[in-house]
């Protein structure tokens, strides 16, 4: 009997040293469901969006307007105003109007991070692009060196800020994918509008991940990335372009 | 007359009269007198807090007690948040009890509710011991409407 009794003992020990083993591996892989606050951003996760352009609306900017509100961002169309998020019109020879949105590509290979003299410019591990405000001086590299014209300088001092989005005169910023909150598991600001206003056009998912909605999206229908020349491998990619 | 005789005279009129102090001796005690009684009168301007310098008002905050030991956080509240905003910033991490929300939430001004401003928390003792204040340059200096403090 005693000998059962060891055996069992040893499958029960080895069962939990193996869940031991794997638990932070499988904890970092599920994490792009949620993850508690203390955990850092899991290396597993490539955040990206999807935008089918068959159902994007010309003339319709609630996903500007959801930034705008959502990152306190100004809001007006002065160059010098602040744009994390733009709605472009394209007009075909025959005079189909087609629009899209525009916004931070969250590349692969960011040129932004790659001309950035202090580091301030940074690929976070999930993927997401980002401007860490406390080293940038203001240089406006990045600016220059993306394709996509996807960043902003604050040029004059701002007041009543988001609490969740500080953001101030003399820094460079862009599209954050609404940072604040994905790491609270909730969808981005313009894509949660895109939905509300009853398009869908926009899709925001783990690309790394064969299993999510993006994913399995991506294999079935075909999908552009803008300048896919430049092999920046941006994270957003635009279905029917 | 000759030097010697002259040199006498010198030391005679320079003599203190019988039993009198020095001129420099007298002269020594009345700037002690003096000294003291300013220094009580310094010590007596603290204790009323009747100076030229305005002292910083500290508003106690919202609950108990702050998330450190007052005394560490006194000394130590910019390193705990310099490093709390690399780990968020960097690595996402959002827990709140470093995050500087969390402080804003508990010590913004009952009346302001803000922690800037000549009575706010912060300010008031950055402009005390002149230190620049740079944080409220870009980040909102009152709380998030729904925003919970976290208890230490």
């Amino acid at each position: 009997m005693s000998v059962d009794l060891d055996r069992r003992k040893f499958l029960w020990d080895s069962a939990a040293l193996a869940g031991i083993a794997l638990a932070p591996g499988i904890t970092l892989y599920d994490l792009a469901q949620g993850r508690a606050p203390e955990i850092p951003a899991p290396k597993g996760v490539r955040w990206g969006l999807l935008v089918d352009m068959n159902r994007c609306e010309p003339g319709c900017d609630a996903c500007v307007t959801a930034c705008d509100s959502e990152n306190g961002l100004p809001g007006g169309k002065r160059p010098t105003d602040a744009q994390w998020i733009r709605k472009i019109e394209l007009k075909d020879v025959r005079g189909r109007v087609r629009s899209l949105p525009m916004m931070c590509q969250h590349c692969a290979h960011p040129p932004c991070v790659d001309v950035c003299p202090t580091g301030a410019s940074f690929k976070r591990a999930d993927g997401i692009v980002l401007v860490d405000r406390h080293t940038c001086i203001g240089c406006r590299y990045c600016m220059m060196a993306c394709p996509y014209g996807a960043r902003s300088f604050v040029h004059e001092p701002v007041t009543d800020q988001k609490p969740e989005v500080p953001r101030g005169k003399g820094c460079v910023e862009s599209c954050t994918l609404c940072v604040h909150r994905i790491d609270r598991d909730r969808i981005p600001a313009c894509v949660e509008a895109c939905a509300t206003a009853g398009h869908k056009a926009l899709l925001f998912g783990d690309l790394s991940d064969p299993q999510s909605e993006i994913s399995q999206r991506i294999a079935a229908v075909a999908t552009t990335q803008v300048r896919a020349d430049l092999r920046l491998d941006p994270g957003v990619r635009y279905a029917g372009l | 007359m000759g030097p010697a005789s002259a040199g006498r005279r010198a030391a005679q009129l320079h003599r203190p009269p019988e039993g009198g102090p020095t001129w420099a001796a007298l002269l020594t005690r009345l700037l002690t007198i003096a000294a003291t009684a300013l220094s009580a009168g310094a010590i007596a301007a603290d204790m009323g807090a009747v100076t030229r310098v305005p002292l910083p008002r500290i508003e106690a905050g919202a609950g108990e007690r702050c998330v450190e030991a007052t005394a560490y956080m006194r000394r130590n509240h910019m390193e705990v948040l310099k490093h709390h905003r690399d780990e968020t910033v960097r690595d996402g991490i959002r827990t709140t009890q470093h995050s500087l929300a969390n402080c804003i939430t508990c010590h913004a001004g009952r009346k302001t509710g803000r922690v800037t401003g000549s009575d706010g928390f912060c300010s008031s003792c950055h402009s005390y011991a002149g230190v620049a204040l740079d944080c409220f340059e870009c980040h909102a200096d009152r709380p998030a409407p729904a925003m919970a403090a976290t208890k230490p």
